[in-house]
């Protein structure tokens, strides 16, 4: 099954969005379906702008599929660090510029932020009330949950052979793979953000700092990670997008996906409708479309990630999510700390 | 007897001189271009987060090793890297302009083509050939030694590897300034010298190499300036190798939640130190300037080589090996390669990157038009701004002309990323809306443009004697018209390689670009950022590729109207 069994995977989310409720009482919007009257409005827009954080790939492999379910609406994506997304829309909408549509994060922390801001739009698609569980959705629309990211490790079959690659996070502190490792990092991308503070909390800050001795190589994005161990640049990769190391597997490139023994970190992936989107309707029917049937079998058999709708079927080739012993995802530690995370991460890592 | 003499018009009467409205209007634009942004740094730099005033953020400066190992790093990258570029572009500078090195023209279009290169381009492409496991050249020094696959010849992403990639790419400034000032040396001083005796190399020491030591030491400054204020390159480098330069750290303050105050102090020093080294240079030189072409001389003559022609020209290919050739081959290889770092072989080759360009990324059309109408419109009005503060500084036209010089050449010492955020705290406010369109960004890359246009400019009006316009005014013209009709013919060359220059500056320029930019106004560095972000190294080789085919056809395009660039001033 690809969609996802666990409840407690989304512990963190669902008291979220407990929380959220407690505060306020709102009442969730009526959920509403793909209606002529929304594709015709979308049309007269003719164009969608989704800003996210997923490999551009899949991304615009998701764009052009759109546009062709939906001739005459242009779907133009805006991929960068789910992070550099988030500042990215801050310093926008701080200025009243409003280009967004669609946003989908990997870092469920800023829904909330951006729910407090009072810039999301309420909208909940039919087929989400009727195939997603509870906790895979805000509870007064504003925000859905895209897809389930983990986090594994992974190495180069050509260079570290099945017998001596890592099997934990405590394995990588071995001296004999100092140089050899490539890290992403907390303050460009959601994934290394979450998996950072999971990491911190279960194995402690000290467990970064011996890390950090031995010279690891550091990038930006969750996305660039798989790609750099692919090369052979660098032999294993301590965390990033464990869907591109499948996908990469796929496609014949010599790498493994380990899932370590101290748990797998994990991130949801939101996707929201703003308020001041410059094409609502078309924003509307690219969620829609986005977290229906459809799209979500695009994301389980071209992505490879894991979907919260109950419909879709499994692609054989991915672990799936109740078999990975994972870690705890916690939104709102994550909003609570990120500050804090970025600032000690430059100090151990020194950049 | 009295010849009555028919009263003759006064000829020397003329309309209303409007040269002094347009010039202050001219520094009031500059003024205001580059006042306000530097205010709000200022303000910003001695304020809080609650914008109550404190020392704090310069405190925190000069004490944090996080920001006094990057202000370390700066210095040594950019000290280290203009000493680099004079030792390498001052002897190929005289070699092109003073001897009879065959293709010489060809090695011209090569630095040029080494200038053009945007220096974020050539440091991904220097990741391709020198990452110390996957990089093309260190598989090929383990092909041929059968080393291990741990031992490497070259780690870029290291503070030498750092300085290199940013010395190929800062170069090309030393070398323009060099061979064009020997271009322009007049070949009478150096006849002179020799008549009287002087030897070959006497010449060269006694007079040659003084005409063009303010060249040298302009460029090595310009070097310098450039090393220290780039951003491109270290952005793409500096992290996987494990260090902050001061523009990255500057950028790194901007994440979410930002902190423009702290930023705003940490571009301070930079400004500071450039300062000075301007100073510094006008110390050294002194009144020492050669206005060197005037209405009567004679063109250089061109010292001959003899057996050393063929290794000179040897060596000049080797030097160019690294800006050009080497990064080329490597981006042309991942544009078709179905890894970034494997060679292409007829059995592997693939249109995959290249279809994924046109055909699915869906941002690439967009950031390509927004790149050519800001080059075009940053060249147009930059090229005229720099001209007319230019001209004002040269003849000291109006009062105050040396702040207006000061004003030019300011925005050399503030990094693209700290104009960034001063234009962004600017223009983000009334009266003054622009955050969000294009014209946030013309005025940023206008003024980015702005020291570098100047000083070429600068440069090209101190060879021209006033005497020619002196000239022309004598005989009743206004200082309009005689710039026109004389000056203006003069600088053709000069202004047709600014314009070109600055045309390049903008599809070169990150810095200023990854602040100011919105998904509407992004521009193709700014995308190509993105894509190394994300690793996509075979769309960044087609976009490179595709980009640096745009800058040759434009900077072709105009060398090629007829009469412009081909026109050398030597009468």
């Amino acid at each position: 099954m690809a969609t996802l069994s666990r409840r407690e995977v989304l512990k963190g989310a669902g008291a979220l969005t407990f929380s959220a409720l407690a505060v306020r009482v709102a009442a969730a919007p009526a959920a509403e379906g793909v209606t002529p009257a929304l594709v015709e409005a979308a049309k007269k827009e003719g164009a969608v702008t989704f800003y996210t954080a997923m490999d551009l790939q899949l991304a615009e492999h998701y764009g052009k599929m759109f546009e062709q379910k939906y001739p005459g609406i242009a779907a133009r994506v805006e991929r960068s660090g789910a992070e550099r997304i988030f500042t990215r829309i801050e310093q926008e909408y701080k200025s009243n510029i409003h280009a967004v549509d669609v946003v989908n994060t990997s870092d469920l922390s800023h829904c909330t932020a951006w729910k407090r801001n009072g810039w999301l739009e309420p909208y909940l698609p039919a087929e989400v009330v009727q195939h997603y569980d509870t906790i895979y959705y805000d509870s007064e629309g504003l925000h859905l949950t895209t897809r389930v990211l983990v986090s594994p490790l992974g190495y180069n079959t050509k260079l570290v052979s099945a017998a001596d690659a890592p099997k934990s996070f405590a394995d990588l502190l071995d001296p004999k793979w100092a140089g050899k490792m490539v890290k992403a990092h907390p303050a460009y991308s959601g994934t290394i953000m979450n998996s950072t503070f999971q990491v911190a909390r279960d194995l402690g800050w000290e467990y970064f700092e011996k890390l950090a001795a031995q010279r690891v190589m550091q990038v930006q994005s969750a996305t660039d990670t798989p790609k750099r161990i692919m090369l052979g640049e660098r032999a294993v990769m301590i965390d990033g997008a464990g869907y591109l190391l499948i996908r990469n597997k796929e496609a014949g490139h010599p790498v493994e996906v380990i899932y370590p023994a101290e748990g797998t970190p994990v991130a949801t992936s939101p996707s929201a409708i703003f308020k001041g989107a410059p094409h609502p309707n078309a924003a509307r029917l690219f969620q829609n479309w986005l977290h229906s049937r459809e799209g979500q079998q695009i994301l389980v058999d071209y992505a490879r990630q894991y979907s919260p709708h109950a419909q879709t079927v499994e692609k054989p080739g991915v672990r799936k999510l109740a078999e990975i012993k994972l870690m705890k995802e916690d939104a709102i530690g994550v909003e609570r700390d990120a500050e804090a995370i970025k600032a000690r991460y430059a100090r151990i890592f020194g950049v | 007897m009295t010849i009555a003499v028919p009263a003759q018009p006064d000829r020397r009467v003329r309309g209303f001189d409007l040269s002094a409205p347009v010039l202050y209007a001219f520094a009031a634009v500059l003024l205001l271009l580059i006042v306000l942004p530097l205010s709000w740094l200022f303000i910003y730099s001695l304020t809080d987060q609650k914008g109550a005033l404190t020392l704090a953020n310069f405190a925190r400066l000069f004490t944090e090793s996080a920001f006094l190992d990057p202000l370390i790093t700066t210095f040594i990258i950019a000290s280290v890297s203009a000493v680099a570029c004079c030792a390498v572009a001052a002897p190929m500078g005289w070699l092109v302009a003073r001897t009879d090195l065959p293709y010489s023209g060809v090695i011209r279009a090569l630095v040029t083509a080494s200038f053009v290169t945007p220096p974020f381009l050539g440091a991904i492409a220097w990741e391709l050939l020198a990452a110390p496991n996957s990089g093309l050249l260190n598989k090929l020094f383990r092909f041929v030694t059968g080393a291990e696959q741990d031992v490497y010849l070259f780690n870029i992403y290291s503070l030498p590897g750092v300085i290199f990639v940013i010395s190929c790419y800062t170069f090309p400034y030393v070398f323009v300034l060099v061979a064009n000032s020997l271009d322009r040396t007049p070949g009478e001083l150096e006849d002179a010298s020799s008549i009287l005796g002087g030897g070959r190399w006497y010449t060269a020491r006694r007079v040659t190499i003084p005409l063009v030591l303010p060249a040298l030491l302009a460029g090595a400054l310009v070097a310098f300036l450039q090393a220290m204020t780039l951003f491109g390159s270290p952005a793409i480098l500096a992290l996987p190798a494990g260090f902050h330069t001061m523009t990255t750290k500057i950028w790194s303050l901007f994440q979410y939640p930002p902190k423009p105050e702290l930023a705003a102090a940490a571009s301070l020093p930079l400004l500071v130190l450039t300062i000075i080294l301007l100073r510094a240079e006008h110390l050294i030189l002194g009144r020492r300037g050669y206005s060197i072409v005037g209405g009567k001389y004679g063109a250089p003559r061109l010292i001959p080589l003899g057996g050393m022609r063929w290794p000179a020209l040897a060596l000049c290919l080797t030097v160019l090996l690294l800006p050009v050739f080497l990064p080329y081959a490597a981006l042309l290889n991942a544009a078709f390669s179905p890894i970034a770092t494997t060679l292409v072989t007829p059995s592997n080759a693939t249109l995959h990157n290249i279809e994924f360009v046109l055909f699915e990324l869906s941002a690439f059309k967009l950031t390509l038009r927004n790149t050519v109408i800001l080059g075009t419109a940053t060249a147009t009005a930059g090229t005229l701004l720099a001209l007319v503060i230019a001209y004002v500084t040269a003849r000291r036209a109006v009062t105050g002309w040396r702040f207006l010089g000061f004003l030019a050449t300011a925005p050399i010492a503030i990094p693209g990323i700290v104009l960034g955020v001063g234009l962004f705290l600017s223009y983000t406010r009334p009266p003054f809306i622009l955050y969000g369109t294009l014209w946030i960004l013309l005025i940023a890359f206008v003024t980015i443009a702005l020291p570098s246009a100047y000083q070429q400019l600068q440069a090209a009006f101190r060879t021209i004697h006033p005497e020619l316009e002196d000239a022309s005014r004598i005989l009743g013209a206004t200082r309009l018209q005689s710039l026109r009709q004389i000056t203006a013919p003069l600088l053709r060359t000069g202004v047709i390689a600014t314009w070109c220059f600055v045309f390049v500056g903008v599809m070169r320029e990150l810095s200023a670009a990854i602040i100011l930019f919105t998904s509407e106004t992004k521009v193709v560095s700014v995308l190509i950022y993105d894509l190394n972000e994300s690793g996509d190294l075979g769309a960044i080789s087609v976009i490179g590729l595709a980009m640096l085919i745009i800058t040759f056809a434009v900077v072709i395009t105009i060398n090629r109207i007829p009469g412009f660039g081909q026109t050398r001033f030597r009468t």
